[in-house]
């Protein structure tokens, strides 16, 4: 165990300790105590590792079938230009994501931890910020790695002619660090989830019909309708600007990041509008 | 200290506690005592900050708990068993919630010693037991060191052992000064523990007495007698202050107060009444604590506006023996 990250040597006077702790609730250690969770639960850390090698394995392999089939234009619409097949895993990322920011939040209402954490640190949205932090920054981590990984790679198999990108192309290198955002987005949509439906089942039904379900149920309406609403689901607007190319269906890379942003932002505050008005 | 002043908390129609008012000492262990659903884990819940009262307020060393800066230094509490990620280690769990406070991780292995889970420590709590999770809970109620510690239900669960174990932490704790509430809907338990009672019915205040007090409020001794001559026994002990009443249990039984067992043995040898059985019986806290508790529902069942009932008088002791 990292003792030695908290305690100090062992020569000091134990009466010291109560002396050397200070004993107060701050942002930062609330932090630190999210952190702690975090790490100290095997599954928290296979998720988030799972969702950064998702998106490189599946990237790579769709890469390299889309590479031997016929070659794709490079300026192809958005979807199927050759950084879309990059982050073909992103569907599944996503879910190993959004999953792990509902859970770890749910989870903690489902064993009454939450409460206990409550009754430690007053300031329920401190906690609520905490763990944003470790999730969003960790999942905004991994999944950058993994995006600039994935883009490697697969420009690396894909045999298309000319088809390949270099970072240094126009929407290239913003495309693939909203890899990371687009992680950590969706990691703080679960989390805020989490906190305001307090239901692991639950949380992830939401996600799980927001993320996936929904742009193909919106599909099934009238096509003026649909292509008006679509392009603002969660999924479609990060769609945006994970795309090298514009695509009619979608909003530009702007646009989509800020109504991505919106959707994580407007999930928080509803987050925190709960957690300051419900009973725990 | 733990200060309830006026506390009121509805749900929709249901006044779940209602004008709650009492103080919790420092230096012994009280009894929180109602039957379930009398309120006691809504009004724990309050102190904590995790319900919202819907009128009053309740302080903990002078402050609302939210106001200070170390809730955890403040106010240990157990309020749900058990509430940890199966997943994770006890040592972890802990390590994580004494990090929310700055508190390190010596204090960690303290607690775990103090509670005798040093050894399983590493283990995940999903293999703990119900009483290694109680001692778990006891733990984290022990983190900041607190000057008030607070413990919903603590004996569920525990095997003898451990009630033991418990009983003995909470006088210790109550020994070095601490404010100890402790709740139960069982009397014998904290008969043995508490020394100061706070009793509650329908989220209403009944009695907050002390031991002492609270058994001067029994109905003092009872003889039980078995006789195949009931109407003949009414007539040898028929006096001032005797009472006798059938007993409910057995068909030739019968329930006598206002008389010592001595007396009736004698006065039945001078009438020749025959005798199967003459035993004498005290009432208990238990038995006294039943009796306030049934009043107490039935009380408000039948006046729900009366509020302001006088804290300290016993409301409805039968057959007190002059």
């Amino acid at each position: 165990m990292s003792v030695a990250l908290t305690t100090p040597p062992p020569t000091t006077a134990p009466a010291a300790v109560a002396v050397t702790d200070e004993r107060r609730v701050t942002q930062r250690s609330v932090v630190v105590a999210e952190w702690i969770k975090f790490r100290s639960v095997r599954s928290n850390v296979i998720a988030l590792a799972s969702a950064g090698v998702v998106l490189v394995l599946f990237g790579t392999l769709f890469s390299s079938l889309a590479g031997s089939g016929e070659a794709l234009p490079p300026n192809a619409t958005a979807g199927t230009d050759s950084l879309s097949m990059s982050f073909g895993g992103m569907n599944l990322s996503q879910l190993v994501l959004g999953v792990l920011g509902a859970v770890f939040v749910a989870g903690e209402y489902t064993t009454g931890m939450i409460r206990t954490m409550f009754a430690a640190v007053a300031g329920r949205v401190s906690i609520l910020r905490g763990k944003a932090v470790v999730l969003g920054v960790s999942s905004w981590i991994v999944m950058t790695i993994a995006s600039v990984a994935v883009f490697f790679a697969g420009q690396a198999v894909y045999a298309g002619d000319g088809a390949t990108y270099a970072l240094t192309d126009p929407g290239v290198l913003r495309a693939v660090l909203g890899g990371g955002v687009y992680g950590a987005g969706i990691v703080l949509m679960g989390l805020a989830l989490g906190f305001v439906l307090r239901s692991t089942a639950a949380a992830i039904g939401t996600l799980v019909a927001t993320l996936m379900i929904a742009p193909g149920l919106v599909g099934l309406l009238p096509d003026s309708v649909s292509e008006s609403i679509g392009k603002y689901l969660p999924s479609n607007a990060g769609q945006a600007f994970l795309a090298v190319e514009r695509s009619d269906t979608l909003l530009s890379s702007s646009a989509g990041f800020a109504v991505f942003a919106a959707w994580a932002i407007g999930l928080m505050a509803a987050a925190v509008i709960v957690l300051r008005r419900r009973d725990a | 200290m733990i200060h309830v002043e006026h506390l009121t908390k509805t749900y929709g129609s249901t006044r779940a506690v209602d004008d709650l008012s009492f103080a919790v000492r420092p230096g012994i262990v009280t009894g929180f005592l109602g039957p379930n659903g009398a309120g006691k884990s809504t009004t724990m819940r309050m102190i904590l900050g995790l319900d919202r009262p819907t009128s009053g307020r309740a302080t903990v060393n002078g402050k609302v708990l939210a106001d200070h800066p170390a809730p955890l230094t403040q106010i240990g509490s157990l309020l749900e068993a058990k509430a940890i990620h199966p997943k994770r280690s006890a040592r972890n769990h802990l390590r994580a919630l004494a990090a929310t406070t700055g508190i390190g991780a010596r204090r960690v292995d303290e607690v775990l010693e103090i509670v005798g889970l040093a050894e399983v420590a590493d283990r995940v709590a999903g293999g703990f037991s119900l009483g290694m999770g109680q001692r778990l809970g006891i733990a984290s109620a022990l983190l900041g060191d607190p000057e008030t510690v607070m413990l919903d239900e603590p004996v569920n669960g525990l095997d003898p052992e451990g009630i033991l174990w418990i009983r003995n932490l909470l006088k210790d704790l109550a020994a070095e000064g601490r404010t100890v509430l402790v709740s139960s809907h069982l009397m014998s338990e904290m008969a043995l523990t508490a020394e100061q009672f706070v009793i509650i019915g329908r989220g209403r205040l009944i009695v907050d007495v002390s031991a002492a007090q609270l058994a001067a409020m029994s109905s003092g001794e009872r003889v039980f007698v078995r006789t195949p001559s009931g109407p003949l026994l009414r007539q040898v002990l028929a006096a001032d202050g005797v009472e006798v009443t059938n007993s409910s249990d057995v068909a030739d039984g019968y329930e006598v107060t206002g008389l010592d067992s001595d007396s009736i043995g004698r006065r039945a040898a001078e009438a020749g009444l025959v005798l199967f059985e003459l035993t004498p019986t005290t009432d208990t806290l238990e038995s006294t604590f039943m009796e306030l508790t049934q009043d107490s529902v039935q009380y408000h069942a039948t006046s729900a506006t009366h509020s302001n009932r006088p804290a300290t008088t016993p409301t409805n002791t039968t057959g007190k023996a002059a």
